[in-house]
């Protein structure tokens, strides 16, 4: 333990809750068997970026987080 | 340069905002403001706006930079709000100041641009007893892309 997950927008509906610790370390693949049914498949579609204390990801699949991270999951942003 | 970010969770008054930027920048020929508030539209009666503390205002002050260096403008004030907000309220406020008119214009125009489809704010709106989420418009990626 831990990884943060943080779940933002309607994600956070999604999951239920806002946060949600899972154990370190947490790649891609280990986030995705972390989300079940619709928030893994929001996860997936490529409008859903990822973020890692605080930085974008580039490519999300390259996800490599450890103790203490916070792994952001951010729907596409609708502002202003 | 002057810049002020801020990212409230709480009411403010524009006019107020605008007076002291105005009388910060006292000399500049051009002063350009632009305010957003909450539209009064049909039974929409609340909306709310969530950020993200990590991300949101890190890059509402990146952003702030950025239109700073390309716009070559003395000033920039930017302030968001989060949170509930009902029909009339304010919601954002850009003002810039520079020596003359088209920069301070365009400089606001381009982190409008910004603010709506490239930062981390996600907004849904009340209406009756029922939250929707509020996807993003296609206008808002066309005006983005305005700015190359």
């Amino acid at each position: 333990m831990a990884v943060r997950l943080v779940f933002l927008g309607k994600l956070a509906d999604l999951a239920g809750v806002g946060e949600r610790e899972v154990s370190a370390p947490l790649d891609w693949a280990g986030l995705l068997a972390a989300l079940p049914g619709p928030l893994g498949e929001a996860a997936r579609q490529d409008r859903t970026r990822i973020a890692v204390n605080g930085a974008l990801l580039a490519d999300k699949t390259t996800l490599q987080a450890g103790e203490g991270d916070e792994v952001a999951l951010l729907p596409p942003v609708s502002g202003g | 340069m002057s810049r002020d970010v801020r990212l409230l969770t709480t009411p403010f008054d524009p006019a107020t905002e605008i007076a002291a930027f105005g009388a910060a920048h006292r000399g500049f020929g051009g002063l350009c403001s632009f305010i957003g508030a909450v539209r009064l539209d049909g039974d929409v009666e609340a909306l709310e706006l969530l950020h993200y503390e990590a991300m949101t205002l890190p890059g509402m002050e990146a952003l702030a930079d950025e239109a700073l260096a390309r716009f070559g403008v003395a000033g920039l004030l930017i302030i968001h709000r989060a949170g509930i907000m009902h029909p009339g309220d304010p919601i954002v406020l850009v003002a810039a100041a520079g020596r003359h008119r088209r920069e301070a214009i365009e400089a606001v125009d381009f982190a409008m641009d910004h603010l709506k489809s490239d930062s981390w704010f996600w907004k849904r709106e009340l209406r009756g007893v029922h939250w929707t989420w509020i996807e993003p418009r296609a206008q808002d990626h066309s005006d983005l892309s305005r700015w190359g």
